[in-house]
């Protein structure tokens, strides 16, 4: 049986997430890496990008598959109970009273000005998180490749993510094979 | 079957086949609540997408509960978000746990040393795409430098910067 208070810190850390992420999916991000890997060192930056990864390819909300994986990691199947139901509790009590009563409120010349505001920023959370994330990643030639490929994979020919992903997949296990001490594609690009 | 239990079964459909979160579910949504079951009309539909997207959470949870509560009150949101989250929280945790033995193996390192920088490119893309569509005068500009340099640079808290960015459009829209 985990600790009370780790069930607690998981879902009202995850009410926060799920309380200040507009946008959805990688805006909430940052949010995530500040709460869980800088505050509660309940993941490393590592196993953070892994689980993005997993959540990709799996179905479903983002949101909901990190605190799913987060929760189940830090106290089994009951903090990942607790740290789903902290995602999404916000939303759902927020719709309901939007619903029973302000059903105009999106168009509602106040809100139309703060999502002026927020909409940048939300631009600008996405890219704090390339920024910090890719610190600890794009460490050589061939994570720069990977990177790049998948990039233009998509603005250009609109490859979806899952082939996407497989693609990287089987990269790593070539490059694994390729490169016992030493790195061909690095060298190749070098 | 009731319509608490099509609410139920319908998103959880959802829930279950749609990849990469919030904006890939909406033609699935579209498709399963206008089309097939006449839940919404199109014009409250976009209405819901707009409340989505100006509420905090995961688009397809606020999506479920909203769609839920108009077609058959608390229980129908309640029912058709539990629907919508359930088979992320059943495969995750399955996942979760096979996946404490297999992230050992040299394999799995080496296909996360392909699938990480993937996953930076992904990010990209969601940038490229929702900067092209945002940032769209000089002050939303502004706003998004301002922010990105409060972020990485002061390492302000998150939230302090949404609720900042708020006042920054409450100011100069």
């Amino acid at each position: 049986m985990p600790q009370k208070s780790r069930l607690f810190d998981l879902f009202f850390t995850f009410f926060k997430i799920g309380a200040f992420t507009f946008g959805g999916g990688y805006a909430m991000l940052p949010l995530i890496q500040r709460e869980v890997i800088e505050t509660h060192h309940w993941l490393s930056s590592d196993e953070f990008i892994e689980l993005i990864a997993i959540a990709e390819i799996t179905p479903g909300p983002v949101a909901i598959n990190t605190a799913t994986f987060v929760g189940y990691r830090t106290a089994g199947v009951l903090g990942a109970f607790m740290a789903t139901l902290g995602v999404v509790l916000p939303s759902f009590s927020i719709i309901l009273l939007i619903a029973l009563f302000f059903p105009r409120i999106a168009s509602h010349p106040v809100t139309q000005r703060m999502f002026y505001g927020i909409r940048p920023a939300v631009v600008a959370l996405i890219g704090s998180a390339i920024y910090k994330l890719g610190k600890n990643v794009l460490v050589n030639g061939f994570s720069y490749f990977v990177a790049l490929v998948v990039f233009l994979g998509q603005l250009l020919m609109g490859i979806p993510p899952i082939p996407m992903i497989l693609f990287a997949a089987a990269a790593g296990v070539l490059d694994h094979y390729v490169n016992s001490d030493h790195n061909a594609i690095n060298r190749f690009l070098r | 079957m009731s319509i608490i239990g099509k609410l139920f079964f319908t998103f959880f459909k959802i829930g279950a086949f749609t990849f990469g979160g919030g904006y890939a579910m909406i033609p699935l949504i579209q498709d399963e609540v206008i089309n097939n079951h006449q839940w919404l009309t199109l014009n409250e539909f976009l209405e819901v997408i707009a409340i989505a997207e100006m509420t905090p959470g995961p688009v397809a949870i606020n999506t479920a509960t909203f769609v839920g509560y108009r077609t058959a009150g608390v229980l129908g949101s309640t029912f058709a978000t539990l629907g919508v989250a359930l088979p992320s929280f059943v495969i995750i945790l399955l996942i979760a746990s096979l996946f404490k033995n297999l992230s050992k193996s040299p394999w799995t390192k080496a296909v996360f040393t392909g699938v990480k920088p993937a996953v930076i490119g992904l990010i990209t893309i969601a940038l490229w795409s929702l900067g092209k569509v945002t940032l769209i005068d000089y002050k939303t500009i502004l706003i998004f430098l301002g922010a990105l340099f409060l972020l990485i640079k002061a390492h302000l808290h998150p939230i302090a910067v949404i609720i900042l960015s708020a006042l920054c459009g409450l100011l100069v829209a």
